[in-house]
C-alpha cells in the first residue's frame, strides 16, 4: 500500500510526464493558451490514460508477453511476441479512443462539446502511449500500472494548467517580439521543470 | 510507357520544386520550431549527441518511409479510418527501427528507451503524413519526409551539442574540454544535463532563428 502510495507522488511530481521526460510536448504547447480548454484537455488524458494502460497491461500480459499464449494450447508456451507490442499498444489506444468518443457523445453531449476536438487528438499525445511503454519497461503489476497512470494523468493535468495559467498572465508582459508565443512558452517550461526539480530531493 | 518517360522529363527527379521541399523543412519550415511538431523526443534524448544522432536516424527512415506508403495507399484509404492505417503503418516501421536497434547496438537502445517507441506518436510524422502525404504523389511525400526528418535531426544535433559540451565536457563521448581548464577551476555546467536545459535551448535557438527571419514571428 504504502509502496503504491510512493509511485503515485513520484508519478505526479518527481517523473512528471512533461517535466522530467517531456511526454505530451506537442499537445501541452498547442492547447495551453488557454485555461478553460487546458482543463479540458487535461480532464480528456487523465480519462483515456487511466483506460488504456492497464488495458495493455492485460494485453501485454496475456497475449504477447513470452509464455502468455499457454493457455491456448501447451505447445505455444515458447511463443514470445513482444515486438508486437507498438503495434498493438497503440491499436488498444486509437480504439479506445474512439470508443470513448462516441460513448460519450452518446450519453454525455455537454462533456462531449467541451472536449469533442481534443479527444481525437489524444490518441497521438505522447504521454499515453509513453505511459503504456514505462509500464512494459518497468515490469508494474496490475495495481501498480493503474496507480501509475493515474498519477501520470494527474501530473499532466497539472503540468498543462499551470502552463495555461502563466500564459494567460504572460500576455499582459512585455516579451520581445522574436521570442514570443512558442519560444517564451519554452522558457517558461524550462522554469517550471526546474521548480519541479526541487521535488526530487523528497526521499520516499 | 512513352507517356510516362515524358512525364518524367517534365519533371525531373530533383526539380526545383521537389528541392524546394527537401529544403524547406531545414530552417523556414522547421519542423519542430515553426511547426511546433514533435517537441516530445527532441528534448529527452539530447543529452549527449551520440544518442541524438541515432535517434535522428531513426527519425529520417520511418517519416521518409511512412510518407512513400501512405500516399502510395492514399487513393485507397476511407478517410473515417485515416488516423488507424497511418498509425499501423508507422508503428511497423518503428518496430523494424526497435528490432535493429536492440540487433546492433543495444546500448544505444537502452538509452534511448520508451523513446524509440514513442517516435509512433512523434508529431511530425503524423502531422507530415495528414499535412503532405495524403495529397502528394509518392516521390515528393518521400522527400518531404526526408526532409522534415532532416530538419528535426538539425535541431536534435545542435541542442545535442551544446548540452554534452557544456554539461560533459565532451563530444561524442571524447574529452573536449582540456584537463587545464578544470585544473584551472573550470566546472562543467551541471545544469545542461538536467531536463529543463533542453527547453531553454530550444527556445533560445527559436529566439535566434526568428531574430534573423522576422516572417516567422507569431506563426505558432
Amino acid at each position: 500500500m504504502e509502496n503504491l502510495l510512493n509511485l503515485f507522488i513520484k508519478a505526479i511530481f518527481v517523473e512528471n510526464a512533461v517535466f522530467a521526460f517531456f511526454l505530451g510536448m506537442c499537445s501541452f504547447l498547442a492547447v495551453s493558451k488557454k485555461l478553460k480548454t487546458a482543463f479540458g484537455l487535461g480532464l480528456a488524458v487523465v480519462f483515456v490514460m487511466v483506460l488504456t494502460t492497464p488495458l495493455n497491461y492485460v494485453i501485454l500480459n496475456y497475449m504477447l508477453a513470452e509464455g502468455a499464449l499457454a493457455w491456448i494450447h501447451p505447445s505455444l508456451a515458447t511463443v514470445d511476441l513482444t515486438f508486437l507490442s507498438f503495434i498493438l499498444f497503440i491499436s488498444t489506444i486509437a480504439g479506445a479512443v474512439q470508443l470513448v468518443e462516441m460513448v460519450v457523445e452518446k450519453f454525455a453531449p455537454a462533456l462531449y462539446s467541451a472536449l469533442g476536438i481534443f479527444l481525437p487528438l489524444i490518441t497521438v499525445n505522447c504521454s499515453i502511449l509513453g505511459a503504456s511503454l514505462f509500464m512494459q519497461e518497468r515490469e508494474y503489476n496490475m495495481s501498480e500500472t493503474f496507480v501509475f497512470s493515474l498519477g501520470t494523468g494527474i501530473g499532466f493535468f497539472l503540468a498543462i494548467v499551470l502552463l495555461a495559467a502563466i500564459r494567460e498572465r504572460l500576455q499582459y508582459s512585455k516579451v520581445p517580439p522574436a521570442l514570443q508565443g512558442l519560444g517564451i512558452a519554452m522558457i517558461v517550461t524550462g522554469l517550471m521543470a526546474i521548480a519541479f526539480l526541487s521535488f526530487s530531493g523528497i526521499k520516499l | 510507357m512513352a507517356e510516362v518517360a515524358e512525364k518524367v522529363k517534365k519533371e525531373p527527379l530533383f526539380s526545383k520544386k521537389n528541392l524546394q521541399v527537401i529544403k524547406d523543412p531545414f530552417d523556414d519550415n522547421n519542423p519542430v520550431t515553426v511547426q511546433v511538431l514533435g517537441i516530445c523526443s527532441a528534448l529527452a534524448v539530447t543529452v549527449q549527441l551520440k544518442p541524438a544522432l541515432i535517434m535522428s536516424l531513426g527519425v529520417i527512415f520511418v517519416s521518409a518511409f511512412s510518407n512513400l506508403i501512405v500516399s502510395g495507399l492514399r487513393k485507397s484509404i476511407p478517410t473515417r479510418v485515416r488516423i488507424i492505417v497511418q498509425l499501423i503503418v508507422v508503428a511497423t516501421l518503428v518496430t523494424i527501427v526497435d528490432q535493429v536497434l536492440k540487433a546492433y547496438m543495444f546500448d544505444i537502445s537502452k538509452k534511448l528507451s520508451v523513446f524509440v517507441g514513442l517516435i509512433i506518436t512523434n508529431c511530425i510524422i503524423m502531422g507530415r503524413l495528414e499535412a503532405f502525404a495524403l495529397g502528394q504523389k509518392p516521390w515528393p511525400a518521400f522527400l518531404d519526409g526526408i526532409g522534415n526528418g532532416i530538419g528535426y535531426g538539425i535541431i536534435l544535433v545542435a541542442v545535442a551539442f551544446f548540452r554534452e559540451l557544456l554539461g560533459s565536457g565532451s563530444l561524442f563521448g571524447m574529452k573536449v574540454i582540456p584537463q587545464w581548464a578544470y585544473d584551472h577551476g573550470y566546472v562543467n555546467n551541471g545544469l545542461m544535463v538536467l531536463p529543463p536545459a533542453a527547453l531553454f535551448l530550444i527556445g533560445i535557438y527559436i529566439w535566434v532563428q526568428r531574430s534573423r527571419n522576422p516572417k516567422l514571428v507569431n506563426v505558432s
